[in-house]
């Protein structure tokens, strides 16, 4: 394949500088709901998030925590009974001012949104359509993309793309049938690619698909994202995966950011008690193996959240106030922390603690790590 | 129900030279999907045995065959070394008794209208037909204190209000009401969250510790393997490529397949600078498997006689075997498999 070679030496650049861009999607206290009146769910409570210029986000937390309902809220394809109860979505163009994404009207939207942001949905690889061959959907895509493109010009761009996933070309004459998953899960990230975005969100991209063939997808992602610049967002439960892979991770849980700090720093010191238990949940598959208990009890009904920290039942350093004050993302109490991560627990929030008029308590060692 | 273990390390299952070919509707009727070919395993009261491997490479086939949801096309399973051939009648429903399965999706395989101590109080009549009044009542609360329920508060609740783990736990407690010797568990924890996976595998190893229980364990994640399985056997496409104690098959894997798997294993130590193994190439064809080693196409090491001629399983150390030619030293045309032979520690 002719670009192997460009891909391998693509593969001996010095690692990327971690968080450097400026921000190119800004999330400010989105809120969405489900459903309304008695039945109403809270799936996000007033998320703040911010994605930098060619960096890879991670979107970590359990099942129902509301990472899906983020990206689609965040690109407004949130379908109902999902409802932007509040907040704003920034998007900082190349050139020009900051534009609020959930505000633009639709036809605006439309122009804006494939071409900058493009998603790849979870279970994706089911998504494509039967009847086609795996050519034909893809110069579909770059003709909505490029109206103004030739026959020939498309075919070769698709051609293009498929060796950009690692496949052969001569695919294009595949239906997807004819293709295993991993390799129907590469198109689909072709066709994101088609429209050339400068954010691409993959939510749980590789989650069905073998371990060997997730490496191989991530490693052609990995390349593809050091050579086109373009920033991610990556969704998964699979902790330990992103830590490899992202700059910097968020933690969510019940519907909120807990943790936001760069990999390193959520990996060798994680500062919130649910990290802590994630990072306890998985065993080590080289270096000393040790007992492991994972997080006792269970996520919280969505339906039924409690009135202070939701995290506050299952966790170990839980304080009186947790019952009753909702932390929120403030900076961590030990010193020395990078000052820009951030943190959602009341161990580390003497400010809530006095205003609540609860009395001081210091940083559990466990939680203070350096 | 007793609670004394059977004598530890001895076999309580095994798979000889255990093979199932499917059928394949439509195309010429000589074309089968090679699921299984020639697998050999020993289940040993009180111990995990995990079974990694790809996709498709055929674990849940060797677990359903080993459960006896359908007959093998060739080889044998022998419970305590005797044959097992009954596929119906008495000896069959006995047989089901010693080998329950454990499936992947909780959600799946509890009736949502039931609840829990109906579920559990039909296992322990259908094994236990004379159990009833206060005799079952303290035999349901027995199954549900094993699997760490309380059962006051979850013996009534039905399927959708408990967790997925508290699900995954009523399985397990369904099986051993029949008192199993043997649990295949087909990957038990792969749909559970993350946090709630240790708890899970932590109550299975007690059961192992605690009635000796012989456990399968299929598992696509190998680092679990390494924490929870006393032995870890690897397959692809069909056959056993690798065999050996966890610890060593996966600090030093031997066969090359072994060693892609672990180097494409997420591993956070290589944090900000992700494993590149170059790997390309698809899985194999299970109608028209490749000839020879059937990892060849995929191999970097693969040699002329790779292609043409089948490695059998060499022992390579104590209790360790692994089919790659490159293991085979006198063996004219072996492949130089170079620094990467087990002996070394897995380099980056
Ligand atoms: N269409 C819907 N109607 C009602 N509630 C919904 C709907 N979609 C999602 N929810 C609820 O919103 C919450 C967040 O769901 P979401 O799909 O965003 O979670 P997630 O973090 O992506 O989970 P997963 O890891 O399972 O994909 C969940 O509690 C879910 O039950
Ligand atoms: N009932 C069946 N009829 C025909 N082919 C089958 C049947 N069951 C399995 N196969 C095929 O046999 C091969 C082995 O399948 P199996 O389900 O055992 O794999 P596996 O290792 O469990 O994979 P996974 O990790 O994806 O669960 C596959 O090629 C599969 O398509
Ligand atoms: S706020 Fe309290 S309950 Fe919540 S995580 Fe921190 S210590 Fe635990
Ligand atoms: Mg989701
Ligand atoms: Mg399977």
């Amino acid at each position: 394949m002719s670009t192997t070679d460009d891909l391998t030496r693509d593969a001996l650049r010095p690692p990327r500088a971690p968080g450097a861009g400026r921000p190119v999607l800004e999330i400010r206290g989105l809120a969405v709901d489900y459903g309304y009146g008695t039945r109403r769910v809270h799936a996000l409570r007033g998320v703040d998030l911010t994605l930098h210029e060619g960096e890879v986000l991670g979107l970590a937390g359990e099942s129902g925590c509301g990472k899906s309902t983020l990206v689609y809220a965040a690109t407004r394809l949130l379908a109902p009974p999902g409802l932007i109860a509040a907040g704003e979505v920034l998007y900082h163009p190349e050139v020009g001012e900051p534009v609020d994404i959930l505000r633009l009207a639709d036809d605006e939207l439309r122009a804006s949104r494939w071409q900058d942001t493009a998603l790849v949905f979870q279970g994706a690889m089911n998504s494509l359509n039967p009847v086609y061959r795996v050519g034909r959907q893809l110069t579909d895509t770059i003709a909505a993309h490029r109206p103004r493109s030739t026959r020939a010009e498309r075919e070769e761009r698709a051609r293009e793309l498929l060796r950009m996933v690692g496949i052969s070309p001569e695919r294009i004459r595949s239906f997807p049938h004819q293709l295993s998953g991993g390799m129907r899960q590469r198109v689909m990230i072709a066709m994101a690619l088609a429209l050339e975005p400068r954010v691409l969100i993959m939510d749980e991209p590789t989650t069905a698909l073998d371990v060997v063939m997730q490496r191989q997808i991530l490693e052609q992602i990995m390349q593809l994202r050091d050579r086109l610049g373009f920033a991610v967002v990556f969704i998964t439960h699979d902790v330990s995966l992103l830590i490899e892979i992202a700059d910097r991770i968020a933690i969510m849980y019940a519907g909120e950011v807990v943790e936001d700090a760069a990999a390193d720093d959520v990996y060798r010191r994680p500062r919130h008690p649910y990290s802590v238990g994630l990072l306890h949940s998985f065993p080590p598959l080289h270096g000393p193996r040790r007992e492991l208990g994972g997080i006792p009890g269970s996520p919280p009904d969505m339906g039924h959240l409690p009135a202070g920290c939701p995290f506050a039942d299952r966790c170990g350093f839980v304080v009186d106030a947790c019952r009753t004050v909702h932390p929120t993302l403030v900076s961590t109490a030990v010193p020395g922390d990078d000052p820009s991560r951030q943190v959602a627990c009341l161990r580390h929030d003497r400010a809530a603690l006095a205003a609540a008029g609860a009395p001081e308590v210091e940083v559990p060692a466990a939680l203070a790590v350096r | 129900m007793s609670d004394t273990p059977a004598p530890p390390d001895d076999v309580v299952l095994e798979a000889v030279g255990l093979t199932k070919h499917f059928p394949v509707r439509g195309l010429a009727s000589h074309g089968v999907v090679h699921a299984v070919d020639g697998v050999d395993l020993q289940l040993r009261a009180g111990q995990v045995l995990a079974l990694v491997g790809e996709s498709g490479s055929g674990k849940s086939t060797v677990a359903r065959l080993l459960a006896r949801l359908y007959p093998q096309t060739a080889g044998e399973v022998l419970l305590h070394g005797r044959p097992v051939t009954a596929i119906k009648g008495r000896a069959f429903r006995a047989y089901c008794r010693t080998a329950q399965m454990i499936f992947q999706d909780p959600f799946a395989s509890l009736n949502p209208v039931h609840t829990v101590r109906y579920v559990l109080t039909r296992a322990l009549r259908i094994h236990h037909r004379g159990l009833r009044g206060d005799a079952l009542e303290a035999a349901l609360r027995e199954l549900l204190e094993r699997v760490q329920l309380n059962p006051d508060a979850y013996v009534d609740k039905f399927p959708h209000e408990l967790s997925g783990g508290q699900r995954q736990r009523v399985a397990i407690a369904r099986a051993l009401a029949a008192e199993p010797e043997v649990l295949l568990a087909d990957e038990p924890i792969s749909m559970l969250d993350v946090s709630i996976r240790l708890g899970v595998l932590n109550l299975l190893r007690d059961l192992r510790d605690r009635l000796g229980i012989a456990i399968l364990y299929i598992t696509h994640d190998i680092a679990s393997a390494r924490y929870f399985a006393d032995r870890t056997h690897v397959m692809y496409a069909g056959r056993t490529v690798e065999t050996g104690d966890s610890e060593s098959v996966t600090q030093a894997p031997a066969h090359p397949y072994t060693q892609l798997l672990v180097r494409s294993a997420p591993d956070p130590e290589h944090l900000g600078d992700p494993v590149r193994t170059g790997a390309v190439g698809e899985p194999p064809s299970m109608v028209d498997p490749p000839a020879g080693c059937r990892f060849h196409p995929r191999c970097p090491f693969a040699a002329e006689l790779c292609r043409t001629r089948r490695p059998e399983l060499l022992a390579i150390g104590a209790g360790r075997e692994v089919a790659c030619w490159g293991y085979a030293a006198d063996e004219p045309g072996a492949p130089d498999l170079g620094a990467a032979t087990a002996t070394q520690e897995v380099a980056r």
